[in-house]
């Protein structure tokens, strides 16, 4: 039990970068097809519900399985200098994750700019405040502060998302729990450490969104 | 489209009954899951801090570990744990347990944090007038229970119990790497086979879709109907 817990201590180290990756890209991704969502035009409406509505529909398994083992069969693909990122079972998971929580995330982004009353953006506007700096200044600091809880459960979901890494041969904290399992026959103890492991990321990161909640729990 | 075909040279029946697998074993998950909750629910929300520390020990731990460590765990340590206490019994044979049950259980055991948790957010948010109304009246605790809690707690809880649903019909695709045949591994074995993943992984994608999209039209039906007179 003790002589498992370095090993798994190392492979945090991919867990945490799997996780930071995806998160960044994820949100970028979600701001994106949040700020599409709203867009008055139907086909770009409708294609940004379906992008969200098709990734939270379908297990992020099937996701993974798809851009790793699926996108490979593509001729085309392989002669493209993607292939070079697409060959890394690393990089699909981090595709494969930032899409699923990008798709999460716009949900959350867009509901969380529809909650902002519209007296808030009139009042700007009247005040001759120009579009661009009522979005940046008025719109996205509102918008965050309203996200902050739903965005903290979206990153512990993400975390805990990021065990099926271990599916496409990558070695995060699951991934090496289930290989010293299989070696030494002993789940019950590696399960005590391995979950220990994640149990304490989210509790930090809990506690991180209750600190930023506070921080920028102004009224509005 | 041949790849679908029934019978021997298509995989289109072998994906019909995996995708009645997935379902057979959410449904059995999710009730598990309930039977989980009713123990846990009270536990939560009782006043003992002991009790009250063991059901959120449940919840926390469960909804903080990833799902499938939780597989691993019951798919590795399951039959070790019968065989532990068959031996007290006297008996030392190997013995292995069915896929379908460790899978399922796995699995309930997950949603049963979850729906734990919606149970409780639905008691919480009802008036405490109506605990004391119903008090007041002189009546027993289990018909106040059963006719006036139960009913405005699914009125609330159903809502969010259909987002469980969804997240224990996406967590089966897991139970795959335990080798039970369903959407997921189906597609594996086909993607295999034919070596055409990107057909098989899209299609069971579109299955996952297909499951997700009857159920919600199911479960907007329910809401309507609990939620009347409100």
């Amino acid at each position: 039990m003790i002589g498992s817990f370095p090993k798994l201590l190392s492979a945090t180290v991919i867990t945490l970068k799997l996780l930071s990756l995806s998160l960044f890209f994820g949100l970028f991704i979600g701001l994106l097809f949040a700020i599409l969502r709203m867009n008055k035009n139907p086909i770009i409406n409708k294609f940004a519900y379906g992008y969200s509505y098709v990734f939270r529909g379908t297990p992020l398994l099937v996701q993974i399985f798809i851009i790793y083992f699926g996108l490979g069969q593509i001729e085309y693909l392989r002669s493209t200098f993607l292939w070079v990122i697409l060959k890394e079972p690393y990089w699909c998971a981090i595709i494969a994750f930032a899409l699923n929580t990008g798709a999460y995330t716009s949900e959350i982004l867009r509901s969380a700019f529809q909650t902002i009353k519209p007296g808030l953006i009139e009042a700007g506007k009247s005040l001759g405040i120009p579009n661009k700096v009522i979005f940046y200044k008025i719109q996205i600091p509102i918008a965050i502060k309203q996200s902050l809880p739903a965005y903290g459960n979206e990153i512990i979901l993400m975390l805990k998302g990021t065990s099926l890494a271990s599916t496409v041969t990558l070695m995060d904290i699951t991934g090496v729990a289930k290989y010293i399992i299989s070696t030494t026959f002993k789940p019950i103890e590696i399960f005590i450490v391995a979950g220990g492991i994640y149990l304490f990321m989210t509790f930090c990161v809990h506690n991180l969104i209750k600190f930023l909640e506070k921080k920028y729990g102004f009224q509005t | 489209m041949e790849l679908l075909a029934f019978g021997k040279n298509g995989w289109g029946d072998e994906l019909f009954y995996a995708t009645l697998m997935t379902l057979a074993v959410s449904i059995t998950a999710m009730l598990i899951g309930f039977f989980f909750a009713l123990i846990f629910t009270p536990l939560k929300l009782s006043k003992h801090k002991s009790l009250n520390l063991i059901g959120n020990f449940y919840t926390t731990v469960i909804r903080g570990v990833p799902e499938l460590l939780v597989i691993y765990l019951f798919f590795f340590g399951g039959s070790g744990a019968i065989m532990f206490v068959a031996s007290m019994f006297g008996y030392y044979e190997y013995i292995e347990i069915n896929a379908f049950i460790t899978g399922s259980f796995a699995i309930g055991i997950i949603s049963g944090a979850y729906s734990t948790e919606v149970f409780r957010g639905a008691i919480q948010s009802i008036d405490k007038g109506q605990f004391e109304a119903s008090k007041v009246l002189g009546i027993k605790k289990h018909i106040q229970f059963y006719k006036i809690i139960l009913p405005q707690m699914l009125r609330l809880a159903i809502p969010n119990l259909s987002n469980v649903w969804q997240i224990t019909l996406k967590d089966t695709s897991l139970i795959s790497v335990t080798g039970l045949v369903e959407i997921m591994r189906q597609s594996y074995i086909a993607a295999g086979s034919t070596r055409d993943p990107l057909f098989f992984y899209s299609f069971a994608a579109v299955l996952y879709l297909l499951l997700t999209y009857l159920s919600m039209k199911l479960i907007n039906k329910l809401e309507i109907k609990y939620s009347r007179g409100f």
